[in-house]
């Protein structure tokens, strides 16, 4: 590659990469959490314990978490299809990164809401408060530093699948660092791409920490 | 002065799985306006006991009445309703860590559905009742512990119950505090006829601060009544325990209760001052009980006119038993 294309090649890949990471984290978050707080409402000893409902909901969050992302990106391509009308792409990517990462966060959001004491949760059960309003107003607003945290080990784990996807046609940084370090045997935009990919990872875990630490209150 | 029984509990029983016997047929009456203590070891069920008071446990079977009702009978949401009339207060004190003091108080009367304006007005009201004005922003982590307990009973308070329940809310406290927190509820009991029913293993409470106390056992009551009542009962195991002897007594001794309010006058001396009797003390307690002193002592009488001086305790309201 000419020298003086690598920084525009670079930019357009960090773009693809934060574009796919973005999105999918957003409905990943959507999706998690309430997943997440089923996990813990039907549990025994939950809110509405409803063994069937949590039997279901738990198989289907571990199978979806012990495939791995390579192997569930391939299985639902015509999934894939069927939603955004193509496989290819970066918008193509974000179904298998989102699908793949919301049983991850729910797990997440399920240890996280647990995390919450017992006796909170009584003391709203003594005032009267119905359970959607234990939910809302004591689960959640409790559990918010934790949800922050989860989130962002969530996003990093994204941008490694982000590049995974990339590679098989994603576009992004990982995409890069396949065509040109791999197939071309250019190390050094290989190498680049890579810092960059570190950089981004450090620079998401310090503002998910920070982010955490001012909402927490303990 | 005390009416009807506020709190009514009926052949309350509760097993855990299919072994835990947790409560084994109890029987409770909690009047109106009293401060009642369940005392007992832990693991003898007073836990279990309170929480099926207001159905967070609910009760294998027997029946649970607060302010007339059969709690036990009640669909889910007229029972939610009951419960936003009896407050609760909690040993680590349950308050969530995300919302200030004033939100934290707040909580009960949102879940009532009152509005904002009006929410602000009484969080106003209560946070001045517990001596708390100036903590109103603050949040649950910047407190001590009696300042969270503090916000616990205003928040307990904020619906205005006619009735408390305390599950140990003063065991996570040191001494010093425990007085204070104590000493509000006796307040709150008498300003605002307020009836508390409190489980507690710490005998500093009852001593302070309860009218009627109830001792538990393995899942059963062994023993219910007044403070005052009971210390004037033969063989009474409250008694024991909050004056406490020396153990084993001594072949031949006498415990000797005396009469409530008078722990400090000089029974002994005018004993052996009129009779000539010998007086071994062994061992004595004189405790404070909510401002009226009652004391316990282990003697031994000898001399020829010992059974003319017992016959004068006696006489003077002093409960005399073989130790
Ligand atoms: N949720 C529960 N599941 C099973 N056993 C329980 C549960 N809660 C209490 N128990 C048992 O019931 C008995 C009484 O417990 P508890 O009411 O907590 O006693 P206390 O408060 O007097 O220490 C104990 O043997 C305890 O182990
Ligand atoms: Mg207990």
């Amino acid at each position: 590659m000419n020298l003086s294309e690598l920084p525009s090649v670079l930019w357009q890949g960090t773009v693809e990469t934060a574009q796919m990471v973005v999105w999918s984290a957003l409905l990943t978050a959507l999706l998690g959490l309430p997943i997440g707080v089923l996990l813990v409402v039907t549990d025994r000893g939950g809110l509405r314990p409803l063994p069937m409902i949590k039997a279901m909901l738990g198989a289907v969050v571990n199978v979806g978490r012990s495939l791995p992302f390579i192997v569930l990106m391939v299985a639902i391509l015509p999934f894939t299809r069927l939603v955004t009308g193509t496989t290819i792409g970066t918008v193509a990517a974000i179904v298998p990164l989102t699908l793949g990462a919301v049983p991850f966060y729910a797990r997440l959001v399920e240890t996280a809401l647990r995390g919450v004491g017992r006796e909170v949760v009584e003391a709203a059960q003594a005032m009267g408060a119905r359970r959607l309003t234990i939910v809302v107003k004591v689960l959640l607003p409790e559990a918010v530093p934790q949800l922050v945290a989860g989130l962002t080990v969530t996003v990093v784990a994204l941008i490694g699948y982000s590049a995974m996807a990339g590679a098989i046609g994603g576009g992004g940084l990982g995409d890069l660092a396949v065509r040109y370090g791999y197939q071309r045997f250019d190390t050094g935009v290989m190498v680049v791409t890579v810092v960059l990919l570190v950089i981004i990872v450090q620079l998401v875990q310090f503002l998910g920490d920070a982010v955490a630490r001012k909402l927490s209150h303990q | 002065m005390y009416n009807l029984p506020v709190i009514r509990v009926n052949a309350l029983r509760k097993v855990y799985g299919s072994r835990v016997l947790a409560l084994d047929g109890v029987d409770l009456h909690v009047r109106e306006g009293e401060i009642f203590g369940v005392l007992g070891q832990s693991g003898a069920g007073k836990s279990t006991l309170l929480r099926c008071v207001n159905l967070l446990e609910r009760p294998t079977s027997g029946t649970v009445q607060v302010g007339g009702r059969d709690l036990t009978a009640l669909p889910e949401g007229e029972l939610r309703r009951q419960r936003q009339r009896i407050g609760m207060i909690h040993q680590h004190f349950a308050l969530l860590s995300s919302r200030t003091v004033a939100d934290n108080i707040a909580f009960p009367l949102e879940i009532a559905g009152m509005s904002r304006a009006q929410r602000r007005a009484r969080v106003a009201e209560l946070l001045d009742l517990v001596g708390l004005a100036d903590k109103a922003g603050a949040r649950p982590a910047q407190l001590s512990g009696g300042q969270k307990q503090r916000v616990g009973i205003a928040r307990a308070l904020a619906a205005r119950p006619k009735v408390l329940l305390s599950d140990e809310a003063t065991s996570a406290l040191d001494p010093a505090t425990t007085q204070s927190i104590l000493a509000l509820l006796r307040r709150l009991n008498a300003e605002l006829g307020l009836t508390i029913l409190l489980i507690t293993h710490e005998m500093q409470v009852i001593k302070s601060v309860c009218d009627s106390a109830a001792t538990l056992r393995e899942g059963r009551v062994v023993e219910a009544g007044g403070v005052y009542d009971l210390i004037a009962t033969p063989g009474s195991l409250l008694t024991r325990e909050l004056f406490p002897l020396p153990d084993p007594p001594p072949a031949g001794s006498l415990t000797l209760t005396l009469p409530i309010g008078r722990a400090d006058e000089p029974i002994v001396s005018s004993l052996v001052r009129t009779y000539g009797v010998d007086v071994d003390i062994i061992g004595g307690t004189v405790e404070d009980l909510r401002g009226r002193s009652a004391g316990r002592l282990r003697v031994r009488i000898g001399g020829e006119r010992a059974a003319e001086a017992l016959e004068s305790l006696r006489g003077r309201g002093v409960l005399v038993e073989a130790a």
